[in-house]
């Protein structure tokens, strides 16, 4: 299992073990880091699971999706480049040590 | 220490746990479900849960670890039977009593029957938990014809999980078009031909008269119209009730839904309630109103939390909801009955569209198809009272983010 780092917007960090197939947003989620709502539950419904992924793992990632892109233009943060939703980016081995930074707000 | 009990083991109620922790409550809490599961996300269940494309753990709403770290005592698989409201006890069906200061009814919702003869059958199902959810994949394995009655959200959503995987599926629907409760006319007959280019036999206009069977499993349903169509396997998605016995069999005013105030307490200053079960009023749309929603249960579940802790959150947000069939993204915000008109923004043949919906001058409420940029936009338009025109609505090249 890779080890990923979350950094909340307050500068708090945790890095945990992130299971394979699981998604960024399930990590947070089952390590009760605060900072990703995840209201929908995961479908790219809700846009409460913004988060800014380590541009040098970008790369790793798939891109994202038309609708995820749509999503993240109005989330509540300000979305940037490396800005995706975290149940659209599923965990696998090679994303051992990315850091995900957490947005100030979801909603 | 003070004892909080949580009747109710889903969205509502793992939100208020996680807000009363958060919120820095260190009482005694209590959480009591029915189910043998302890919250999860109910809506994958007729949609990636149900084609088998999620397991079973990650429906979970906050991970086993949770109630363990935060010190929630959980007892599941217990029925809450009765309230004593003078000596604040809630009574299980074992038989045992569990003692209160603070009370959450956060009880749901539950399927309504089909009452016709028949309805009693193998193979007749309903989805609203987990273990349905299980019993209808398990059921329909190697069954091919799958006879959908109600073609609301979850009818719907189960007729295109089936699709998915292979099967036979015919939709009934009794009114004259689909989701007819919560969607235009126009958006109905989007998806009716959604439906029927992804294979699916839609019916609208057609009753269930009786459901017949073989060796006491079900065979075939008579309709209104005098034909019988076979069936292996019968999903029964047409409605939901709120489950207030609990709360009205102690003397709280139900009226299709317990009766709670826009802080989520009920008229017991010892008794708050969120989620499907309650009956509510919304100032922004100003009225009450019971919903059943995600949104719905997590932001009540907030102001019951705070209810709870001495505090007063208002409960007051424009409702959204959404729906995935097939490759189609519903989403909607405000509620569109009432509405003058509606506009088109985008092009329904090309599966990205979406309807504004106007009262007078304003805007009311939005349904969108795979135009998530519309929904989220209409979230903040809405909130905030601000409407497009409906030339800026119909155009778009028109941003709707600048009126924002």
């Amino acid at each position: 299992m890779p080890k990923i780092t979350l950094i909340q917007h307050s500068g708090e960090s945790y890095t945990v073990e992130a299971a394979d197939g699981a998604t960024v947003m399930e990590v947070a989620i089952d390590n009760d880091i605060d900072g990703i709502i995840g209201e929908c539950g995961g479908c790219c419904s809700c846009a409460t699971c913004h988060c800014y992924i380590d541009p040098a793992f970008l790369d790793k990632i798939p891109p994202r999706g038309d609708l995820e892109t749509e999503m993240l233009e109005f989330a509540s943060s300000e979305a940037k480049v490396n800005s995706r939703l975290a149940c659209q980016v599923e965990i696998t081995d090679e994303l051992e040590g990315m850091v995900v930074i957490l947005p100030e707000t979801q909603l | 220490m003070q004892k909080i009990v949580v009747v109710g083991a889903g969205h509502a109620s793992g939100q208020l746990l996680d807000s009363l922790r958060r919120g820095g409550s260190d009482a005694h809490i209590t959480l009591v479900g029915e189910e043998s599961w302890l919250p999860y996300q109910r809506p994958p269940l007729s949609k990636k849960f149900l084609s088998g494309e999620l397991t079973v753990e990650r429906l979970a709403f906050r991970p086993k670890s949770f109630y363990e770290k935060h010190d929630i005592h959980t007892r599941l698989s217990c029925r809450a039977v009765s309230i004593d409201r003078a000596a604040q006890t809630v009574s299980l069906a074992n038989g045992e009593a569990l003692d209160y200061e603070l009370l959450a009814l956060t009880t749901g919702g539950r399927v309504r029957k089909l009452t016709v003869p028949g309805a009693g059958l193998t193979g007749v199902h309903y989805l609203r938990g987990i273990d349905d959810a299980l019993g209808l994949q398990a059921d329909w394995q190697g069954r091919d014809k799958v006879c959908v009655i109600g073609g609301g959200f979850v009818g719907l959503e189960v007729a295109a999980s089936a699709r998915r995987l292979g099967k036979n599926v015919t939709v009934i629907e009794m009114a004259d078009r689909l989701m007819g409760r919560a969607v235009s006319p126009a958006m109905s007959g989007y998806f009716l031909g959604l439906h029927t280019r992804n294979g699916a036999h839609v019916m609208c206009s057609t009753g269930v008269t009786e459901l017949v069977g073989t060796h006491g499993r079900v065979s075939g349903i008579h309709l209104s119209d005098g034909r019988e169509i076979p069936a292996d396997v019968v999903v029964v998605g047409i409605g939901v009730l709120p489950n207030q016995e609990l709360a009205r069999e102690a003397g709280l005013a139900c009226d299709n839904g317990i009766m709670v105030d826009e802080f989520a307490r009920t008229r017991d200053p010892k008794i708050v309630s969120a989620g499907d079960c309650t009956n509510h009023p919304n100032s922004l749309l100003g009225r009450r109103l019971r919903l059943e929603s995600v949104h719905n249960a997590l932001e009540q579940a907030k102001s019951a939390a705070a209810s709870l802790m001495g505090e007063q959150l208002v409960y007051a947000q424009v409702p959204w909801f959404w729906s995935d069939q097939y490759n189609s993204k519903l989403q909607m915000v405000g509620l569109s009955q009432g509405s003058d008109f509606s506009v088109q923004r985008g092009n329904p043949e090309e599966d990205k569209f979406s309807l504004f919906y106007y009262r007078g001058n304003a805007l009311i409420a939005i349904d969108s198809v795979n135009c998530p940029g519309d929904h989220m936009a209409g979230k903040k338009l809405i909130a905030a009272g601000i409407s497009p025109s409906p030339g800026q609505a119909a155009d778009p090249g028109f941003p709707l983010k600048s009126l924002l």
